[in-house]
């Protein structure tokens, strides 16, 4: 049993969920009690996704596990094959049902549908979310190509361009969406073709066409370093493995690819420069020479950024570390080049326990380590998966690339402007203008008017307030009217406080009291 | 769907249609959401899998925490396969969490699928920590799981074990428990009210402490704030209280009629009620009025979600002019939901459960103006042309009440007006 506050990576069938519902023509059966259609919410609401994802779920509850819950999921593979008529299905359990042992793969399996039918063992105690959606990947593209007969991959033909497979991008990926476009961009500014990308907007059909590519660029290891495998071995296909996120990398990813290809790109690679390097440079950025920053989240983006942090940033690394174990090896291989002990957990109190010793002055992670920040009071930005809705935003924001480093540039920057305000607030602390609780270049420090705060705490001294009104006239507040007042959210308070005294001097009232403001909320409610 | 004696597998129950199939609700360890914020000296530990923890941090993980007052103890294979002790890595795990917040002075051990499967019973897991941690903190279970619980019935466990937990009242003393999560600022409203009636004590279950957990017995009226609260409040009636009749205080008749069954019961004249609320419903009928303009005359559907959806429906019915067209909830309580279906009358379709595949054809088949859903189905019905009000919203605002019924019909109206403002 480990005490869990918030966990890194969500269940293995969410990881299956994240496969089907970045694919067109695949659908996934769960065996799963009620209440686990929360997983839907992770696409309809943090991806803002406009269709419901492409999942049924047998949903039993108590009354069900007197019966047969094998039939239940029969029943549901029959119902989910009529109604959506894939081309491909996944059958997997979520935790509750691994411990039924029902096998719907198997059961699935034995069911003759005209389609391919993918079962899939995803041991929900044991693997996580990334597990289950590489393993969900694997084994769709295996299913898809063994049967296939082909043994060998695209013959290298001069006449045309080399093609590549993008694999790992997902529904539900840190930034898949653009990353996708810019790598895309990238790999034709050096005369190189996309032929499939998967499984993000791919097909069954498309994914049986990626042996007509010359080579594979493992995107997203924690999600296609297995594929990636199995297709170098099964057809040939070499892979890339360079992850372009940062500039550094970017031109070391261009230069893999002209070696995998033949392809001379030594004119891009000099040509790959982003806005990046010189705001880098630039004066205004001295001030950012070994800031320490503490590192944490998926191995690819960890890794990624600390090189990022130290070569293009001029940040020191005090800490560094990755909850995916799959990726322990290349984050020790890192920790190490930056002298730092590597962490490697899930556990997110050892995460905080960590970062709390390194005493970072940013902390660059996922949503959960934002909570750590919160706590050390600490700047923070997210670099990685697990994140929540306001990291999947509608502008273009890649993390790979050439924008990409400029987004980077940005997005770490922008909150130390935070942390150098702060010391100045440790300084002169009696600021009427700049207090702790409103950072004047974050969004919050734009709303109450300057002297706002600070009549709010003057008047809790005084029993019976006394306020201005705009007319002039003064309005008297009961202590039962300012205690109600206190209720109200913080960032409407001022609101509601205007308009009831705007409300009293209207009418003469010259003693607010509980009724005025609800009066007034009356009056004014739309 | 024909009339049938069973409750389950189709037909007519209790005048509501029966449906079985794929359930797009969520389980009852969603109600930890707004728990937390109300018991602010309680913890929520639940004992279950990564699923669980994933569910409840993809809820709340958007605030964020400088400490959350819940977590989950994930069981692993070794729990599972019994290499460890179930109960003694229970008790390490708890004595980690007190030791990190030893300022907690309730916690409750929160059942789910995988831990009532197995069959780990945290009732004794309770007692025993209980007295292992003597005089500091109280532990106590109950079960928020999807194969017991849909959504708010959550809290109606978490109420229930607090239900055997309150202290008896003196006997016979007359006192007054409001049950079911309000939000503070209505619990003061209602508090003011009942002070003005001359009714008291009056107190509020669950408390915003644990502290303050109040007495029970005979001479105890219980008076449901919420529909959700049955086993709740039949527990208080087991320890002797009595269950006053009325309907869930929603609007200005819901409200009413439930600060009347308080104040018969009370022996308070109808006189003195009509005096006291008297300007309130005034203040609650102008609020109305503006929303009535928006709403009269629109179809609305609503999807099973937290038991809420008949009170709903009769008060978006009766006071703001709207016609219910299909009107589902999870779970129909034949004791105390009786008044709020009489009062929709023969026209609404009624269904308790649900096939969500089979419910979405009927939906797509009425295109009602708006559509009360979960928000795994919102977006997807909007894009399809549909105008949706996210049924969540409605457990986590201040709705109850004269002062509130103006702001409850906005609700219903926000998605519509805004439908209408948009250019884009």
């Amino acid at each position: 049993m480990q005490l869990t506050l918030w966990t890194y990576e969500g269940p293995p069938h969410v990881g299956a969920m994240r496969i089907a519902a970045s694919m067109k023509g695949v659908h996934c059966v769960l065996h799963a009690p009620q209440g686990d259609t929360y997983a839907d919410l992770l696409f309809t609401m943090i991806e803002r996704r406009p269709g419901r994802p492409p999942v049924s779920y047998s949903t039993f509850n108590a009354r069900h596990l007197g019966r047969d819950t094998a039939e239940l999921v029969r029943e549901t593979v029959t119902a989910a094959y009529e109604r959506y008529q894939p081309e491909a299905l996944l059958v997997g359990d979520s935790c509750t049902a691994e411990l039924l042992q029902d096998q719907p793969g198997d059961l699935a399996q034995g069911m003759d549908l005209p389609v391919p039918v993918i079962g899939l063992e995803l041991s929900a105690y044991s693997r996580k979310e990334g597990y289950g959606a590489s393993e969900a990947f694997y084994q769709l593209v295996r299913g898809l190509l063994e049967t296939n007969g082909a043994s060998a991959g695209a013959q290298p033909d001069a006449s045309r361009a080399p093609r590549a497979n993008l694999l790992g991008p997902t529904s539900l990926g840190f930034r898949c969406r653009d990353d996708v476009q810019e790598v895309t961009r990238l790999l034709e500014s050096v005369g190189v073709e996309v032929n499939v990308v998967a499984p993000l907007g791919a097909s069954p059909e498309d994914l049986r066409r990626i042996p007509e590519a010359d080579f594979n660029v493992c995107l997203y290891p924690e999600v296609a370093r297995s594929t990636c495998e199995w297709l170098q071995r099964r057809f040939g296909q070499p892979t890339v493995t360079t992850v372009p996120l940062g500039l550094g990398a970017t031109r070391d990813f261009l230069a893999e690819v002209g070696r995998v290809t033949g392809l001379d790109v030594s004119q891009g690679v000099a040509d790959a420069n982003a806005r990046m390097a010189w705001y880098s440079r630039s004066v205004d950025s001295n001030y950012l020479t070994g800031k320490r920053v503490f590192i944490f989240g998926d191995g690819t983006h960890a890794v990624a950024a600390a090189r990022i942090a130290s070569e293009e940033l001029g940040f020191e690394v005090v800490g560094l570390g990755t909850y995916a174990r799959e990726e322990a090896r290349e984050v020790r291989r890192a920790a190490k080049a930056y002298g730092v002990e590597p962490l490697i957990t899930d556990d997110y109190l050892e995460v905080e326990r960590a970062a709390t010793e390194a005493s970072p002055e940013l902390v660059l992670g996922t949503q959960m380590e934002r909570h750590i920040a919160k706590r050390l009071g600490v700047p923070c930005a997210v670099i990685s998966a697990p994140v929540h809705v306001q990291d999947f935003p509608a502008r273009y924001a890649p993390n790979m690339g050439l924008e990409g480093a400029n987004v980077i540039f940005d997005t770490w920057v922008h909150p130390l402007m935070m942390g150098l305000e702060e010391h100045l607030l440790g300084m002169f602390k009696e600021d009427f203008e700049f207090t702790a609780d409103a950072p004047s270049h974050l969004e919050a420090g734009a709303a109450p008017s300057p002297g706002g705060a600070a009549r709010e705490e003057g008047q809790a001294e005084t029993a019976v307030a006394v306020a201005e009104s705009e007319e002039g006239a003064e309005v008297r507040w009961t202590p039962e009217a300012e205690a109600e007042l206190k209720k109200i959210p913080f960032f409407v308070r001022g609101k509601a406080r205007r308009n009831t005294e705007r409300f009293a001097a209207d009418r003469g009232i010259a003693t607010i009291t509980v009724e005025t403001i609800y009066d007034a909320k009356a009056h004014f409610s739309r | 769907m024909t009339e049938s004696a069973s409750c389950h597998g189709g037909g007519v129950c209790g005048g509501l249609a029966q449906e079985e199939g794929q359930r797009q609700v969520f389980c009852g360890l969603t109600s930890i959401v707004w728990l937390h914020r109300k018991m602010r000296d309680a913890f929520f530990l639940v004992v279950g899998s990564r699923t669980c923890a994933h569910l409840l941090q993809s809820a709340a993980g958007v605030m964020i925490f400088a400490e959350p007052r819940f977590a989950t103890a994930v069981l692993g294979e070794r729990d599972l396969a019994g290499m460890a002790d179930c109960n003694e890595e229970l008790d390490r795990v708890v004595h980690e969490l007190l030791a990190r917040r030893p300022e907690i002075r309730t916690l409750f051990l929160v059942g789910s699928c995988p831990s009532e499967v197995i069959k780990l019973d945290l009732g004794k897991a309770a007692e025993r920590l209980t007295a292992a941690h003597e005089g500091r903190v109280r532990v106590l279970p109950y079960s928020g799981s999807g194969l017991e619980t849909t959504f708010t019935q959550g809290e109606d466990q978490f109420l229930t074990t607090l239900a055997h937990e309150l202290p008896a009242s003196p006997e016979g003393a007359p006192s007054l428990i409001v049950l079911g999560t309000l939000a503070d600022v209505v619990e003061d409203q209602f508090r003011r009210l009942f002070d003005q009636l001359g009714i008291g004590p009056v107190h509020f279950l669950p408390p915003r402490t644990g502290a303050d957990l109040p007495p029970v017995g005979p001479g105890t009226r219980v008076l449901q704030a919420q529909p959700f609260t049955g086993e709740a409040t039949r527990a208080l009636i087991r320890r002797g209280a009595e269950r006053l009749d009325a309907p869930y205080p929603l609007g200005v008749e819901g409200t009413r009629s439930w600060l009347q069954a308080a104040t018969r019961s009370f022996g308070v004249p109808d006189e003195q009620l009509e005096a006291v609320i008297e300007a309130p419903i005034a203040r609650a009928q102008a609020a109305l009025e503006r929303q009535r303009g928006v709403l009269s005359g629109k179809r609305i559907t609503f999807l099973p979600d937290s038991q809420l959806e008949l009170p709903l429906a009769r008060f978006l019915s009766e006071e703001c002019g709207m016609q219910p067209v299909e009107v589902a909830t999870p779970y129909f309580d034949r004791e105390f939901h009786g008044r709020e279906r009489d009062a929709l009358g023969e026209e609404v379709r009624l269904v308790e459960g649900q096939d969500v595949d089979a419910q979405l054809d009927r939906l797509r088949a009425d295109r009602p103006d708006l559509t009360v859903c979960g928000l795994g189905l919102a977006n997807p019905l909007e894009a399809e042309g549909l105008r949706t009000k996210w049924s969540i919203e409605l457990v986590f605002s201040p709705i109850q009440g004269f002062e509130q019924a103006g702001d409850l019909a906005e609700l219903f109206a926000r998605p519509l007006v805004r439908h209408e403002t948009l250019k884009v």
